[in-house]
């Protein structure tokens, strides 16, 4: 298949690396990636930040560069983006009264996938280990971020598919449904009970006794790990692409 | 075909506002630590609850679809069943009055309260008269209301302020409770314990006196029937069944939004509100009532049928099915920003998720403070999953921030910092070569970072982030530049 990345701005620009894991897994399986480099963002700080106009610019930019492209399907690292531009695209264009660009956007929406929904939903992936020879021997923890849990309803997915990784152990997190209060400007405008919500967050997975905290959102693990970082927590932060990409030659190290 | 702009309805009066920004309230609000363990306390036992028994129903996704189709459609016709329901309501000896605004209800009320020549009235827990301030009203006219739910009476001995739709003690729990009683009831045992019997017990014998000496009680409805012009409470304790049946006079006031086209809607509703506010199967009363029965209940039955704002949000196309909310508090329950601010945090009488919309739709966005509702939630979309009715709060929070920020657009002389943020923001990542170009200046990201490789403080409105976290210094080089280096070069 030849598979568009749709690799996120937060994950272009700070972690890369996540990114290369999504590259790597799919090449793994035999698929042609390509990255139209005309991408940026999905306009969701915008959006929820309530600048509608100043939103319709960066929208209109991915909607470009994702329905100009010849591809079969396009992916990316994060529930939330993806939720973004099948939901909210179509919502804003009927907002500001486009209707042409809500075809539009409907139309790169539905071949727009996360992750592990295409992984599990299109390729048919549900043994990590054994398919993609994902090994990472590490005791971790599983945070389901809110947008990929409720908007896209991945349900157990990613959860599933991180338990089937090689040599590790999947420690159940308390309380995991509960957002970590990350919610974009929410945690600058609301910063108090964003960090109310974030200090419960952390102290469930401290109690989880694992290493690292994985997900499938750059964001919402940035803010957990910027929690756990500052409370000097020993608890690591790690997106599911690079567990699903570390194999037993190269292990990632956390 | 031409059309005529008859410009925006008015908006709700009463108290439906926010008085400082939500920010300022919640910072107060966290720092009530007891609240926060009562209210943690009280809402993961209803979450449990509530999981519960819709978890029993095979249909429950059926059951929401059904209800938030009936509410949508009797939305579309509201004007045809409210004169339909007027027609039947009449026609069965009761008598219905319009209401504009909190002023004209209370003014409407109080009026026929004085009609009566009583000047005590009993209540049955209401939201509809929360909302327009009735007990206050009525208290500044002469006449005293007594509120007959526990939890309302709890507010109300305590002069307190409700701070939940269906719990409004929710931020008490019992030993402040005990407090109250001991303190405010006129005639109570002084060594009252705090177990909820004997709790239960002192607000019985209290209320007891009342419902059998009041002439006039005033309600609210959980819903009108159009076809038949029937009127339904939906309660616990069974005050609201003493209330309305023993008065002579019966006043009921309602928001216009509450009338359901048919009898057999009843059905789906009665499926979705208890398991969903009290996570019950089935509430313990339910009490409905035609107009007047002679020699039987009540002989003077009245509505107000309130618009006080749900005109105005009705003409909102993206905001509207706010309306469609059948009160039963399930997104507050689940909000984990309500769990920890608690009610009064809101300002407005509907707190939650549910009042983040409904109290800027009602009153419109640019009065008091209702501007800043919209923000007090992290969009995790636990409402929206819980909501009976399929009310989709998420995605009208996002559209009334973005009213909100237009609305200030044009007050501001000059820019916020969020406004060059997001004019910055909208430049950077409108393009792809925009973003790429900034990216080639990540390294410079990683000299604000320290030897530990995180960035500890930062400035302006980003400060309130580095007060509670790190951030990781960014990394020597994009994935788009990666990509263009390994993968295009080769």
């Amino acid at each position: 298949m030849r598979i568009a990345l749709f690799a996120t701005c937060i994950v272009d620009a700070m972690y890369p690396e996540t990114a290369k894991s999504t590259v790597k897994i799919l090449e793994r399986l035999g698929h042609e990636v390509i990255f139209p480099k005309a991408q940026a963002c999905c306009g969701q700080m915008h959006m929820n930040s309530g600048y509608m106009p100043e939103a319709l610019p960066v929208v209109e930019n991915h909607i470009n560069a994702f329905d100009t492209e010849d591809y079969d399907v396009a992916v990316a690292p994060s529930g939330s983006c993806v939720a973004s531009v099948k939901h909210q695209h179509p919502f804003l264009a009927e907002r500001l009264g486009k209707p042409e660009l809500k075809e539009r956007a409907k139309a790169v929406g539905a071949r727009t996938y996360e992750l592990t929904q295409l992984l599990v939903d299109v390729l048919g992936i549900t043994n990590a280990a054994e398919q993609l020879g994902s090994y990472f021997p590490e005791t971790i923890t599983y945070h389901p971020s809110c947008h990929g849990m409720r908007s896209l309803g991945l349900g157990d997915r990613q959860l599933d598919l991180l338990k089937t990784v090689g040599g590790i152990t999947v420690n159940e997190l308390p309380e995991a449904d509960q957002c970590c209060g990350f919610g974009g400007t929410f945690s600058i405008k609301n910063a108090d009970v964003s960090s109310a919500m974030l200090e419960d967050k952390v102290k469930n997975i401290c109690s989880t006794g694992a290493s690292a905290c994985s997900g499938g959102d750059a964001s919402c693990l940035m803010h957990i790990g910027g929690g756990l970082s500052r409370t000097g927590a020993k608890p690591k932060t790690l997106h599911l692409a690079d567990i699903l990409a570390s194999t037993m030659e190269e292990t990632v190290s956390l | 075909m031409t059309q005529v702009f008859l410009g925006m309805p008015a908006g709700g009066q009463g108290n439906l506002f926010e008085q400082e920004p939500f920010p300022k309230a919640a910072h107060r609000e966290l720092g009530n630590t007891q609240m926060r363990k009562n209210l943690r306390h009280a809402t993961h036992s209803i979450r449990d609850k509530r999981l519960k028994v819709v978890g029993e129903l095979p249909d429950w996704e059926a059951l929401r679809n059904a209800g938030s189709t009936i509410k949508n459609n009797s939305m579309a016709t509201l004007e045809e069943r409210l004169l339909e329901f007027e027609k039947n309501f009449t026609a069965r000896g009761g008598v219905v009055h319009w209401a504009r605004d909190a002023d004209e209800a209370n003014k409407i009320v109080t009026d026929l309260v004085r009609g009566t020549g009583a000047t005590e009235v009993v209540k049955v827990k209401s939201m509809a008269t929360q909302e327009i301030g009735l007990n206050e009203h009525l208290e500044s006219e002469g006449i005293d209301a007594f509120e007959t739910d526990l939890a309302e009476l709890i507010v109300q001995l305590g002069q307190d302020k409700p701070s939940h739709i269906l719990v409004p003690a929710i931020h008490k729990n019992r030993t402040e409770v005990r407090d109250i009683f001991l303190k405010e009831m006129p005639v109570v045992d002084p060594n009252l314990t705090d177990e909820p019997a004997k709790l239960a017990e002192a607000a019985r014998a209290h209320l007891r006196k009342k419902f059998l000496a009041a002439k006039v009680a005033i309600s609210g409805a959980n819903f009108a029937l159009a076809d038949t012009g029937t009127l339904g409470v939906v309660e616990s304790e069974g005050n609201g069944r003493m209330c309305l049946t023993l008065p002579e006079t019966l006043i009921t006031v309602m928001g216009i939004e509450k009338v359901l086209p048919h009898w057999e809607d009843v059905e789906v509703f009665m499926q979705l509100l208890p398991r969903s506010s009290t996570g019950e199967r089935m509430n313990p009363y339910t009490s409905l009532w035609t107009g007047v029965t002679e020699d039987d209940g009540p002989q003077n039955v009245h509505i107000v049928l309130l618009d006080n704002g749900r005109t105005r949000a009705l003409a909102d196309r993206f905001g509207r099915t706010a309306l469609n909310c059948i009160r039963c508090s399930a997104c507050m329950n689940v909000c984990p920003v309500y769990e920890r601010t608690g009610g009064h945090a809101y300002g407005s009488t509907y707190p939650g998720p549910i009042g983040a919309i409904l109290s800027p739709l009602l009153t419109g966005i640019e009065v008091e403070e209702n501007g800043s509702l919209p923000y007090a939630s992290s969009l995790c979309g636990a409402c929206y999953e819980a909501c009976p009715v399929k009310i989709n709060i998420p995605e009208i929070l996002v559209h009334l921030r973005g009213e909100d920020v237009d609305a200030k657009r044009e007050k501001h002389k000059l820019p916020t910092q969020m406004d060059l943020l997001m004019k910055g923001g909208s430049w950077a990542l409108g393009k792809g070569k925009n973003i790429g170009l900034l990216e080639k200046a990540l390294p410079l990201g990683r000299l604000a970072a320290g030897k530990d490789k995180k960035i500890k403080k930062l400035p302006g409105i980003a400060a309130g982030w580095t007060k509670s976290r790190d951030i990781p210094a960014p990394p020597n080089k994009s994935f788009r530049d990666w990509w263009s280096d390994e993968k295009e070069s080769k």
